[in-house]
């Protein structure tokens, strides 16, 4: 029997998975996002309470209109909310009623969210933020936790978009195939900012896995389910899950910060690996190589440590060396000198640190956390704590945090 | 624009600054911290604060001055430091608190101070009063 944190958790991604795509039918055919999530919040809140006791309803979307047809019929009758839109959003849903009754079930146009979320009229710090919103009901007040902006501030930018939408009547479609590679780039860059980020191979860098990695898996499950041809989007699920797969290895049990160099192996989820594997597989074959995919490579390198006991470095620096040509991001250019400083040594990976910017790097606290580790192994003790006190004084995790003054107290005592 | 990050601590992190092994803890990270505000070259002003009991607190009314030991408000938390910061924007100043080694139990409260035309202004009124 499962336990009621289990149900709940099926019940809970059930109404979510019935929310998004019925947010997406109706907004996309009112164009009022925020009227929509209006009329669907309520019948969202009333199958989280009634459905772990009733269980989850054989026809979810039904269920959900069902609910939330008095709100739409009274805001259409009042016409004071939203008045515009109401006699558009009940016709929607008086169409997705119909449809939902067919046995073919709702069309899934979650897509269209997705798109719209990223598309390029809308402001990129919020793309994240709505897609989350739209697609898994995610509220304002844990987004802004997440990504550190004032709940009050976050509630205004995401209403800002959704009016922006509504007003500049960006489109809710599927871009067609001439436009569609820059077009999911975007959706996919959104759907890693959700995961956080994955740059593992420097010890102590402090861009983590935020405490979002679970929504961004679902939505890079859905996006390659609805664009399953698109080696990018495949790409993009192998390196969530191949980061997440690594998770209960990345803390001990007291909650220390364990670098990836000292993780028990034994500690990864084989399951999430062979996963993460077979969508590489599967990107693979459609023959078009991208940063994603190239991500997943090198987290799949470093994977094989389960099998082999021992990390090929130059496969890793090899697969930066590429990554940087396709993405030469601060975070990607830094990777390539950590791998290099493995591969090749510590000198060539300070040599590849020194050629950064000084302005791009100044306040990334991975650079000071590896320009620490590196000047440590060559024996550089001042250079290396003053990279330790700039890596410590940017740190906002407070595990990474005790890991580098760790670090930094051997080094001094050494 | 400038912005005020406020630190508080709890009571029990203010009697551990009596303890000389979770001081040096505190301040591992805390000068680091410090040192990265003020490389960022944003730093306008700040300062540590002594423990509340050291505060003395006045409250003039109409009867005059009411003046007594201890701090303005007895909150849990209590103002422990603060520093002045010019960023563009509230998302920054959030990222930078965000980096606060908080001891267990303390945080940051991030307020935007005036903007310098409302000063002006203001200082304008007070000396057109005067005049």
């Amino acid at each position: 029997m499962p336990s009621p944190a289990g149900v709940h958790a099926t019940v809970e991604r059930a109404a979510r998975e019935s929310y998004g795509r019925l947010l997406a039918f109706l907004s996309a055919r009112s164009r009022d996002i925020a009227a929509a999530e209006d009329a669907l919040g309520d019948a969202f809140g009333s199958a989280l309470s009634t459905w772990p006791e009733n269980g989850i309803p054989d026809r979810p979307e039904a269920w959900l209109l069902t609910a939330a047809r008095r709100k739409l019929i009274d805001a259409a009758r009042r016409r004071e909310v939203r008045a515009l839109s109401a006699p558009a959003l009940l016709l929607a849903a008086e169409e997705a009623e119909a449809r939902a009754a067919e046995p073919s079930g709702l069309v899934d146009e979650r897509l269209k969210l997705l798109f719209i979320s990223a598309h390029p009229e809308i402001d990129a710090a919020i793309r994240t933020p709505l897609m989350l919103q739209t697609v898994l009901r995610l509220d304002a007040g844990r987004i802004a936790s997440v990504f550190c902006v004032s709940p009050a501030a976050m509630a205004r930018r995401l209403t800002r978009a959704k009016d922006r939408i509504r007003m500049q009547h960006i489109p809710f479609e599927v871009p067609s195939a001439d436009e569609l590679a820059p077009r999911l780039d975007a959706v996919l860059e959104a759907i890693y900012a959700a995961y956080g980020c994955g740059w593992d191979a420097v010890a102590g860098a402090n861009p983590t896995p935020n405490g979002l990695t679970e929504e961004a898996i679902y939505l890079g499950r859905l996006i390659v389910k609805l664009l399953p041809d698109e080696p990018e989007a495949h790409g993009l699920l192998a390196l969530m899950l191949h980061c997440e797969a690594r998770r209960a290895a990345r803390r001990s049990p007291g909650g220390a910060y364990v670098p990836l160099a000292e993780q028990d192996w034994a500690l990864w989820s084989s399951a999430l690996a062979e996963e993460a594997e077979k969508e590489l597989a599967l990107a693979a074959r459609e023959g078009r190589m991208g940063r994603f995919q190239l991500e997943a490579a090198i987290q799949s390198v470093h994977a094989h440590r389960a099998v082999t006991g021992k990390t090929d470095w130059d496969a890793v620096a090899l697969l930066y060396e590429g990554l940087v040509r396709l993405a030469p991001t601060v975070g990607a250019l830094v990777g390539r000198a950590a791998a290099v400083g493995e591969a090749v040594g510590a000198e060539a990976g300070l040599a590849l640190l020194r050629d950064l910017p000084e302005a791009s790097i100044m306040a990334y606290q991975s650079y000071w956390a590896l320009a620490a580790h590196l000047f440590s192994r060559l024996g550089r003790a001042d250079e290396a704590a003053d990279a330790y006190q700039r890596a410590i004084g940017l740190c906002d995790d407070p595990a990474m945090r005790a890991f580098l003054i760790r670090k930094a107290e051997d080094l001094a005592s050494a | 624009m400038q912005y005020a990050l406020l630190y508080y601590h709890s009571l029990d992190e203010f009697t551990a600054r009596d303890d000389p092994e979770k001081r040096r803890a505190f301040w591992a990270a805390f000068v680091p911290y410090m040192k990265a505000l003020q490389d960022a070259g944003i730093v306008v002003g700040g300062a540590g604060l002594q423990k509340p009991a050291t505060a003395t607190s006045l409250r003039p009314d109409n009867s005059g001055q009411h003046v007594q030991d201890g701090p303005f408000a007895d909150t849990k938390e209590q103002l422990a430091g603060f520093f002045l910061i010019d960023v563009p924007d509230m998302d920054t100043a959030l990222k930078w608190a965000a980096r606060y080694p908080a001891p267990p139990g303390c945080g940051v409260e991030v307020r935007p101070c005036l903007p310098p035309a409302d000063r002006d202004a203001m200082l304008k009124m007070a000396t057109a009063g005067n005049g």
